[in-house]
């Protein structure tokens, strides 16, 4: 089966880019340095093609309630303008999907949902329509892309003729200039700030070219999926299918302040939720750290005195703590920070923490007095 | 690409240095830009016996972590234990100050099996891995 292509591949090749499958996507995952485009986020400015990700559009009289019946979230609590991090569950509470939820209008929303999950999510949403509301996969013929680092509100603020540093995290705000449905918000997947850019193919290659060139003064470099993974691993952001998947719950997972629980609208997974409130879970995702030694990855086993009590979910090296460090999930008795644990990498056991999460946290005050 | 005249190579990417008895080994260039970013060696022990096409250290990149196999069969002799605390050695010279173990062969005729440094460059054209 051949690969599906994003509206920048070209560029990604022209770029020697190397290149990786990512859910059945051609996608970059460096083009010089997984570290070095990391670093450059966290510093400067990276450039992300996150194209594969879905764009719905949720549309209609009844498109808050039919949102609110899905979503954990409370939507009336969403503005017109505002953004909503949030979770859909089937009816044993398990996580169908994480996504984020855009208010365009009252009656309208753009739903941003993961290409793995995108066709699933389709059919899910699709078939629990109820009264005046259509969902509407419109990701053809459109990108999506992700200015992130401490320089993107000022290189943005030049290039688009919006108002972007007024913009508000989790603030969406549409690019007038631009086609059709062409929009900004002040999202991302780094943990650090930054903007995603949601825009028809044509306006995605010109605004790619537009931010890259203004590396000189920005440092403004293409950074691909590698990065993203670890950006978004040292923030504590989950990965869906791999931190999280259909039987995961979101207490479980550490996403209990996504779910509005008390909300007046009934939403699908709310029973078994209610109930795992009061007795409590079984297993919870924590944040783990080895001092040095290998990187954990997703499968090695977690032990405590030869019992294996969790399984590492997600891995890698954090270039921030200059450590290897994971998320796993591990038996609730042993997911207080500061618990010592090993973890099994190639048959060999190797001391690991329980630590809070995030393992990286933006410094908002420095953000604040930045000057421009 | 960087291919060293005075080495010998393996099909899977490794370098072979002979000092008398003894080769030291590590991995070239080419595997080097294909890992990227080094982040965590696995060394053998001091004394383990190794049969080649073995799997015998163990390299990490942020991403996956990949299997160096011995060039012939022998007893480990020494370890670089700079890429303990520095493994991004390998990135910065692999064929120098990144090299990983040194091996005594037990069997001198299996040198006889690793590819002159024009062989191991027509490999890298022919695009086999």
């Amino acid at each position: 089966m051949s690969l599906n292509r994003t509206a920048l591949y070209q560029k990604h090749r022209d770029l020697n880019a190397k290149m990786t499958d990512f859910n059945g996507w051609e996608m970059p995952l460096y083009y010089t340095s997984i570290l070095e485009e990391h670093q450059n986020v966290r510093e400067h400015l990276g450039v992300f093609d996150t194209s594969h990700m879905g764009q719905f559009v949720v549309e209609g009289n009844d498109a808050q309630s039919f949102l609110n019946r899905l979503m954990v979230s409370d939507v009336t609590q969403v503005p017109v303008g505002r953004a909503c991090y949030t979770l859909m569950l089937n009816e044993r509470g398990g996580i169908i999907d994480d996504l984020i939820i855009y208010r365009l209008g009252e009656t309208v929303f753009m739903v941003v949902v993961n290409c793995g999950t995108r066709a699933g999510d389709l059919e899910w949403m699709q078939q629990h329509v109820q009264g005046d509301v259509s969902v509407k996969d419109i990701s053809q013929g459109r990108s999506l892309l992700a200015v992130q680092g401490p320089n993107a509100d000022r290189v943005l603020e030049q290039l688009l003729d919006t108002k972007v540093s007024g913009l508000g995290r989790f603030e969406v705000a549409p690019i007038r200039t631009m086609g059709s449905m062409s929009c900004i918000a002040r999202t991302g997947y780094t943990g650090g700030d930054g903007f995603e850019l949601f825009v028809p193919d044509k306006d995605a290659m010109k605004l790619w070219d537009m931010i890259l060139n203004t590396a000189d003064i920005s440092g403004a470099a293409p950074t691909g999926l590698g990065a993203r993974d670890t950006l978004r691993l040292e923030a504590g952001l989950r990965l869906y299918g791999s931190d999280m998947d259909q039987d995961t719950t979101p207490y479980e997972a550490g996403l209990g302040w996504t779910v509005a629980i008390q909300k007046e609208a009934e939403f699908i997974g709310k029973s078994v939720l209610v109930k795992q409130k009061e007795q409590g879970v079984k297993r919870k995702l924590v944040g783990l750290q080895l001092d040095r030694g290998p990187v954990p990855r997703h499968g090695c086993a977690l032990l405590k005195d030869d019992r294996t009590i969790g399984t590492i979910t997600s891995g890698t090296f954090s270039p921030a703590l200059k450590r290897p460090v994971g998320m796993g999930y591990v038996e609730t008795e042993y997911a207080t920070p500061g618990t010592v644990l090993s973890v099994e990498v190639r048959n060999q056991k190797h001391a690991v923490e329980v630590v809070k999460l995030p393992f990286w946290k933006l410094n908002t005050a420095k953000l604040e007095t930045k000057t421009l | 690409m960087k291919i060293p005249e005075d080495l010998l190579y393996t099909k899977s990417h490794e370098w072979a240095k002979r000092d008398g008895q003894k080769i030291q080994v590590g991995i070239t260039q080419h595997a080097q830009e294909e890992l990227r970013d080094v982040v965590f060696v696995e060394l053998p022990e001091i004394g383990k016996t190794v049969k080649a096409g073995e799997p015998v250290a163990v390299v990490e990149s942020v991403k996956a972590a990949f299997d160096i196999y011995a060039p012939v069969s022998g007893t480990v002799s020494a370890v670089n234990e700079g890429l303990t605390t520095t493994p991004q050695l390998i990135n910065d010279d692999c064929y120098t100050t990144g090299w990983m173990y040194t091996l005594e062969f037990s069997d001198e005729a299996e040198l006889g099996n690793l590819l002159s440094p024009a062989a191991y460059a027509e490999q890298l054209k022919s695009g086999a891995a």
